[in-house]
C-alpha cells in the first residue's frame, strides 16, 4: 500500500527536491536563480503553471530577499520553500542566522558549490560549511532519492514544536544536480499521511496579537539562545524518530545522524559527507576483498554534530582518514576539527587525518580514497594530526 | 475624514521614543487609520529599537522586527502567505525609516513592487540615520550636518526623489505625506489599504533630536517644511502625480532652515542657493 501510485523515474536530484516541494504541500515558493540550483526552481515554476502544483511563485529579485519572504511566508502561517547555492547562500547569510534565532521552521535545499574567489560554479562544499554557525539544522546528503526523501523529512523536522529550526537539506552539484537516477517519487496520499499540515505555533495572528521576533537584553537574549541550542540538541533525536516513522511508511532508512558502512572490525575508517560517499562504498569493498580492514562513515547531519554516534564508531578504529570539501582557512577542513572535538577526552584516542579535496569541482577518484586510506591504515593511534591536500 | 472620525484608542502606546518624536506619532496615526486588522513589520531603526525589546510591548496589533534591508520581501511573503490562506482582508504593512528605504532596503523594495503583492509600504522620513546617531542617509537634504557630513563640510548631494522611483515601477498608489497633516495622512494609508497590490507612503517625521529643534515645535517644524516648499504632499495614482495641499501661506526658506541646528553652518548665498532651487520647482 505504501508505493501505490508512486513512480520510478530517471531524474536528476534537482528535480527528486522539487517534486518533494510539489509533494510537500509547500504553499510558496520564493527563490532566485543560480548554478546549479536553476532546475530546481525551473521544475517547480513549471509545475505551477502546468497546474501540477497548487502552490505561488514569488519572483523575488534577489537570495536575501527570497529567504525573507519565506520567513514572511511562515509569519502568516503557510509552508514555504526555497533553494540556492553558493554565492546565494553567501547572500542569504543575514536572514539565514536571522531565521534560525527567530526559530523560523523553514526548508532550505542547498545545491553545494564552490565560493569565489577564485570564481567557479563547480562543486565543493564551502558555501554550506561557511554557514555552519548560522543555527541551521544541515543535513547532507549522497543520492537523489536520499534528497527528495530528507526534504519530506525536513519539513518534518523543522516544524516540529520540540525543535521549531530551519532544515537546510544539502546536495551536491552535478555529482546529485545534474546526474539522473532512479528515484522512487512517492504518492501524494502517502505524503500526506507522513507530512500533515502546517501546524504553527505563533502567527501574526489579528485576533490574537503578538509581538514575534522581538529584541532582547542581557539575560533575555542569553536565555532564548540557551533555548534555541536545546532545540539544535533535540533535533538530533528527532531526526531519529522522524527518519524511523519514514522507514515505516516508505520503507528506506538512511542509519540516522550518520551512517556506518562495514565498519564492523575496521582499523581504518573514512569519514565524509555528501556524494563522494557512494565512491568511498566501492572503495571499502574492494580494500575489504582484499583482506584490508577498512570501512566508512557517512556524516549526515552535520548539525546537530553527532558526537555520540562519532565517538562510538570511531573509538575502537586505530585511525579515521576525514575527507572535507572545505577548509577553515588558517586552521583544516571544518569536519576533521569538528571529528577531533568529538573523540575529546578518549583516551589513547584514534589519529585523525585530514584531506582536503574535491574543491572546485575537483573529482576524488577510488585511487585517491584508496590512498586516504592506506595512510590511516598506516597511522597509529594518538599519531599528530595531519593535513593534506590532494587536488592535483 | 474628519478629526472625530479617528479612533481614540491607542494601539501604539509607552515607547521608548525621544519626546516631540513625529516617528512615534506616525505609528500611531497608522495604526489608527487601519484598525486591529493590520500587521506591522519593523527594520532596524528608531521605531523597532524604542518598541521591541522584551518584555516591552508597544505594539497592541501583531508586529515583528525585521533586518534593515529586508522589509519590502518580509512584506511580500507575509502577503503571499495571507492570501493562502484566505486572510487578505488583513493590512501588511511595513514601517521603515529613511535609511532602510531609499539605501539599504531599496534594491528589495523594488524587487517586492515589481512581484506585485498587496501591502502598504511606509517610509518615515527623518532624513538621517536617526538610531545609529545621526548619520547621512540617501534622503538627507542638500545643506544638513550629520555625524558623517559634519559642518563645514554638510550634505553636498540633494535628496533622492523617492516618489519618482517607485512611480517608475508603475506602482498602482504612492503619496508622500507629513506628520504635522495626520487627515491628510491617513486619509491615504486608507486609500493604499484599498489598493489590491504593491503601495508606497513617503511621510516627513521631524526629528528634535536629529535636527536640532526643541521637542515642542515637532509640528510646526513639519508645517514649515511644506510652507517652505521643502516638501510636498502629492499623490501618484494612475500613472500620474497630483498635489493633494497647497500652502495657503508660502515662507522663505531661510525662516524653516533657521529653526535647526543641522543647517546653523549655511551662509546667506547657500540659504539663497537652496530657495533658488525650491523656486524653480515651483514653476
Ligand atoms: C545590515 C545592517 N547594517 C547596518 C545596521 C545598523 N543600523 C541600524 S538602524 C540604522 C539606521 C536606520 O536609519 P533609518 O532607516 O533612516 O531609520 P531611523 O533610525 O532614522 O529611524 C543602521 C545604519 C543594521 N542594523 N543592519
Ligand atoms: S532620534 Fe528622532 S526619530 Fe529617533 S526616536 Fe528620537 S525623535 Fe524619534
Ligand atoms: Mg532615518
Amino acid at each position: 500500500m505504501a508505493t501505490e501510485m508512486s513512480v520510478r523515474k530517471y531524474i536528476t536530484a534537482n528535480e527528486a527536491v522539487a517534486q518533494a516541494a510539489r509533494l510537500a504541500r509547500v504553499d510558496v515558493v520564493a527563490a532566485y536563480p543560480i548554478t546549479p540550483q536553476t532546475s530546481i526552481v525551473e521544475k517547480i515554476a513549471k509545475y505551477i503553471a502546468d497546474g501540477e502544483m497548487d502552490a505561488d511563485y514569488i519572483k523575488v529579485e534577489s537570495e536575501h530577499s527570497a529567504l525573507t519572504a519565506c520567513m514572511g511566508v511562515r509569519m502568516a502561517g503557510a509552508r514555504a520553500f526555497t533553494s540556492t547555492s553558493s554565492q546565494g547562500l553567501e547572500y542569504m547569510h543575514e536572514m539565514l542566522a536571522y531565521a534560525a534565532g527567530g526559530r523560523y521552521p523553514l526548508v532550505l535545499v542547498n545545491v553545494c558549490r564552490s565560493v569565489a574567489l577564485p570564481w567557479s560554479i563547480w562543486g565543493d562544499q564551502q558555501d554550506a560549511i561557511q554557514q555552519r554557525d548560522t543555527g541551521w539544522i544541515q543535513i547532507f546528503t549522497e543520492t537523489g532519492q536520499e534528497a527528495l526523501d530528507m526534504v519530506l523529512q525536513a519539513y518534518r523536522i523543522a516544524e516540529d514544536h520540540r525543535v521549531l529550526l530551519p532544515v537546510m537539506i544539502c546536495l551536491d552539484s552535478f555529482i546529485q544536480s545534474h546526474t539522473e537516477e532512479l528515484v522512487q517519487v512517492p504518492d501524494q496520499k502517502t505524503v500526506d499521511s507522513f507530512l500533515p499540515r502546517y501546524d504553527p505555533v505563533v502567527t501574526l495572528d489579528v485576533d490574537n496579537p503578538y509581538s514575534i521576533s522581538v529584541g532582547g537584553f542581557g539575560k533575555h537574549y542569553a536565555r532564548w539562545r540557551e533555548e534555541q541550542q536545546t532545540a539544535a540538541e533535540k533535533a538530533g533525536e528527532i531526526i531519529l524518530e522522524v527518519g524511523d516513522e519514514f522507514a515505516r511508511i516508505f520503507g528506506r532508512h538512511y542509519g540516522g545522524l550518520i551512517e556506518e558502512y562495514r565498519c564492523d572490525g575496521a582499523e581504518a575508517v573514512l569519514v565524509a559527507m555528501g556524494a563522494f560517499t557512494g565512491t568511498a562504498r566501492e572503495v571499502v569493498d574492494e580494500m575489504r576483498d582484499e583482506g584490508k580492514n577498512v570501512g566508512l562513515v557517512k556524516v549526515r547531519a552535520f548539525r546537530p554534530f553527532p558526537v555520540e554516534p562519532l565517538r562510538k564508531v570511531i573509538s575502537p578504529v586505530k585511525a579515521a582518514a576525514v575527507l572535507d570539501r572545505d577548509c577553515s582557512w588558517g586552521y583544516e577542513g571544518a569536519l576533521a576539527t569538528d571529528m577531533k572535538a568529538a573523540l575529546y577526552g578518549l583516551p589513547n584516542p584514534p589519529a585523525i587525518l585530514n584531506f582536503i579535496g574535491g574543491l572546485g569541482g575537483a573529482d576524488v577518484p577510488p585511487e585517491r580514497m584508496k590512498y586516504m586510506l592506506e595512510k590511516a591504515l598506516a597511522a597509529d593511534r594518538g599519531t599528530t594530526p595531519h593535513l593534506e591536500f590532494i587536488d592535483r | 475624514m474628519k478629526l472625530k472620525d479617528i479612533a481614540k484608542e491607542e494601539f501604539y502606546r509607552a515607547s521608548y521614543g525621544c519626546a516631540g518624536c513625529a516617528a512615534v506619532l506616525m505609528v500611531r496615526l497608522t495604526i489608527k487609520a487601519l484598525g486591529k486588522n493590520s500587521v506591522y513589520v519593523v527594520p532596524a531603526n528608531c521605531i523597532s529599537t524604542v518598541s521591541c525589546y522584551y518584555p516591552q510591548a508597544p505594539f497592541f496589533v501583531p508586529f515583528t522586527v525585521m533586518a534593515f534591508a529586508a522589509t519590502a520581501a518580509a512584506l511580500s511573503g507575509i502577503s503571499a502567505g495571507f492570501r493562502r490562506r484566505g486572510r487578505e482582508d488583513i493590512h501588511v504593512v511595513g514601517l521603515s525609516g529613511d535609511g532602510g528605504t531609499a539605501d539599504i532596503g531599496i534594491q528589495a523594495l523594488s524587487g517586492a513592487i515589481d512581484c506585485g503583492n498587496k501591502f502598504i509600504y511606509i517610509c518615515y522620513d527623518n532624513e538621517a540615520y536617526m538610531n545609529t546617531g545621526i548619520q547621512r542617509s540617501g534622503l538627507t537634504p542638500y545643506g544638513a550636518a550629520t555625524s558623517t557630513t559634519p559642518s563645514p563640510c554638510f550634505e553636498n548631494r540633494p535628496k533622492k526623489d523617492m516618489m519618482r522611483i517607485v512611480a517608475a515601477h508603475d506602482i498602482p498608489y504612492a503619496a508622500t505625506a507629513c506628520t504635522s497633516y495626520p487627515l491628510d495622512y491617513m486619509e491615504k494609508v486608507v486609500k493604499a489599504s484599498q489598493v489590491n497590490g504593491p503601495t508606497y507612503i513617503h511621510i516627513l517625521a521631524p526629528c528634535p533630536t536629529g535636527w536640532g529643534f526643541p521637542p515642542d515645535e515637532t509640528i510646526e517644524i513639519g508645517r514649515m517644511a511644506v510652507e517652505s516648499g521643502m516638501w510636498h504632499l502629492t499623490e501618484f495614482e494612475n500613472g500620474e502625480f497630483r498635489t493633494t495641499y497647497t500652502p495657503k501661506r508660502q515662507r522663505p526658506v531661510s525662516e524653516y532652515l533657521a529653526t535647526q541646528t543641522r543647517f546653523r553652518h549655511l551662509s546667506p548665498e547657500q540659504i539663497a542657493a537652496i530657495q533658488k532651487e525650491i523656486d524653480a520647482a515651483r514653476d
